[in-house]
């Protein structure tokens, strides 16, 4: 598949994007104090895919969904839409191109509005859209409960009255209504039972096909990003270290953190089982990232060099950048 | 899907809506009803307000005439309640003056509710400096005492009893905006608000489709409770001349002409009295409930 994403324009272009957050001062001579939560990233999301971000938790990876969306407004960087810039949109213009960008959240408890029935929920969406004349709405609601697996009975009932997996079900639905073409999945089955997350997981893929989506999914979960994806990305305390095709990075990893990352995935087969590596020491805080490569600190096979340059994302194989300077050495 | 099933559905949909409706209340009542002084005080509030319906049916005297042969009368068969100085039957007066003291408690919570909970949700929603602006502006009128901000707001535009509701309406709106703004804050960040803006929801819709609903509890409660407090204060503006004015059946205003006559027609003070001590009770015991019913979080 990913062979001819080459060839394919990019659907959205994330480039050189910074999210910093100031904190608030304690004191009031102190200095200000900033967290980099995303610090320049680049990577290109293209049509029918689904990218992962892979991380662990403060890595950025959902505060990258969130500042394409908007939710959060990006330091610095731009993101392209089909070529449109949304941070240089103005609020208006935002608002009519948001319906083609889509968001999933991970807790299907705090995203739905306990006071709507799942029929306002979606009537609502497609009224924000102008998706559909009111009178074709209804035919337009039953279908989409009939594609996210959920009964047409439901539509009057409200939020408290489902279970974490039809909440998730009822949140795509609602991210179907208004016709996107991207649905970014902000830890979408974290929050859900294995049996569930693997139903919902297939669901999407199902949905994907059917509506030709394209997903960017954000997880942390290596085996789920496993089972949906078309490439990885790994973060690290707000950078890319690693940008592959699915295969190639499972197989082949290049930077010592996406190995010890794998390493964690717990194996049936003991005889496939890879030795395990342990990182030592806590991600440091994004407040003072360490200097030169991040991820020195906790890197087992840190010099020198790590800790006063910062290495550029390479591709060093084909479709595979990394972001370490003895990649190349460490793999072979 | 075929025309005829799609058409039991929707009837199928539609009774499934009322009974899910009828569930929803039948729950919110009966957790209301667990509770022995809401109902009280709810029983209470009901024959305040039944008062002012039946005002003109009930009083056996025209509030008004002034009859100086039977003036100061002590409480008999004729007069229940007694006559005052002007020789007016107290009972039709305190019938007649429901009318009033729940009206200026109504319309002033009213009017403080109003405003209390655009600025609420103005600053909740938005934040930085507009939060800023108006949090101060509201903390310079908490810093000035109640009652003598009413006299300020009543020496500026005269007494009269409207005068005296917008006072105690002004008083109001702080203390609405707060709980607004706090609860405005809380239901922002969760994730059913990104996701309406991710939809492309402007910021209106977003405030008070969203917002507002889930944050009704509070602002019910706060009401309800504040209701006893504007009553009162009201009441008590009148009694120092500054709201109704002497021919008018105001509870505050006729507690106010009773005392002078406190040793000799101790009545006359204490009917109107027990009238605005019995309804503060009653608000205070029914918003208690309320609270307790609609905010299962604030339950010990």
């Amino acid at each position: 598949m990913s062979k001819d994403l080459i060839e394919k324009k990019p659907l959205l272009q994330v480039i050189d994007l910074k999210q910093y957050f100031v904190l608030k001062k304690e004191a009031m001579f102190q200095t200000k104090q900033v967290v980099k939560a995303v610090d320049g990233i680049n990577f290109d999301l293209y049509p029918g895919e689904t990218l992962s971000i892979v991380g662990e938790s403060g890595c950025g990876k959902s505060t990258t969904g969130r500042s394409i969306l908007r939710l959060d407004e990006p330091t610095e960087g731009d993101v392209l839409f089909k070529g449109q810039s949304l941070p240089k949109m103005s609020k208006r213009e935002l608002r009519n191109v948001r319906g083609n960008i889509q968001v999933i959240f991970q807790d299907p408890y705090a995203s739905l509005n306990p006071r709507r029935t799942i029929r306002q929920m979606l009537d609502e969406a497609m009224a924000i859209q102008k998706v559909l004349p009111p009178n074709k709405r209804e035919a337009r609601m039953l279908e989409l409960m009939q594609h996210v697996g959920l009964r047409p009975e439901y539509l009057e009932r409200y939020p408290h009255e489902f279970s974490g997996g039809q909440r998730q079900r009822i949140g795509i639905a609602r991210a179907l209504a208004v016709n996107p073409e991207i649905i970014i999945c902000d830890e979408a089955v974290s929050a859900l039972d294995v049996s569930i997350r693997a139903q919902i997981l297939n669901l999407l893929k199902k949905l994907q096909k059917e509506f030709d989506l394209t997903f960017l999914f954000i997880s942390h979960d290596l085996s789920v990003v496993r089972h949906i994806s078309d490439r990885v990305m790994v973060m690290y305390l707000g950078k890319v270290v690693e940008i592959s095709d699915k295969s190639s990075l499972f197989d082949k990893p290049l930077h010592p953190y996406t190995k010890a990352l794998l390493s964690a995935i717990p194996v049936t087969d003991q005889t496939k089982r890879g030795e395990r590596i342990i990182l030592k020491g806590d991600v440091p805080s994004p407040l003072s990232p360490p200097v030169g490569c991040r991820f020195h600190t906790r890197c087992p096979f840190a010099t020198d060099l790590c800790r006063q340059k910062e290495p550029v994302l390479v591709e060093l194989e084909k479709n595979h950048s990394v972001a370490c300077h003895f990649a190349k050495e460490l793999s072979s | 899907m075929t025309v005829n099933t799609s058409l039991v559905n929707t009837v199928d949909l539609v009774l499934a809506r009322k009974k899910i409706r009828r569930e929803k209340r039948r729950l919110f009542f009966s957790t209301l009803g667990q509770n022995k002084a809401a109902v009280v005080g709810g029983i209470i509030i009901l024959f305040y307000i039944s008062l002012t319906f039946l005002a003109p049916i009930l009083a056996p005297y025209d509030p008004y005439a002034i009859n100086l042969q039977d003036k100061l009368q002590f409480p008999s068969w004729t007069h229940w309640m007694g006559t005052d100085d002007k020789g007016r039957d107290i009972l039709s007066r305190i019938l007649y003056g429901s009318r009033l003291s729940l009206g200026v408690g109504f319309s002033s919570v009213f009017f403080g509710a109003f405003f209390g909970i655009i600025l609420g949700l103005v600053a909740g929603y938005y934040g930085k400096w507009v939060d800023t602006i108006i949090s101060r502006s509201l903390d310079v009128m908490l810093a000035f005492p109640g009652i003598l901000l009413a006299l300020a707001i009543i020496s500026a535009l005269g007494p009269s009893l409207i005068n005296v509701t917008i006072a105690v309406g002004v008083f109001s709106i702080p203390l609405f905006a707060r709980i607004v703004r706090g609860s405005t804050m809380e239901i922002k960040q969760l994730e059913y608000i990104d996701a309406i803006r991710t939809l492309g929801a402007n910021d209106f819709t977003i405030i008070f489709r969203h917002i507002f609903p889930n944050i009704l509890s509070p602002i019910i409660v706060q009401g309800s409770l504040r209701l006893a407090t504007a009553i009162l204060s009201a009441a008590g503006l009148s009694f120092l001349g500054l709201g109704a004015q002497p021919p008018s059946p105001e509870w505050g205003a006729m507690l106010s002409s009773g005392r002078d006559f406190l040793f000799s027609a101790p009545y006359m003070a204490i009917f109107p009295g027990l009238m605005i001590s019995v309804l503060v009770l009653g608000f205070n015991l029914f918003g208690d409930g309320l609270r307790d019913a609609l905010d299962p979080r604030m339950k010990k």
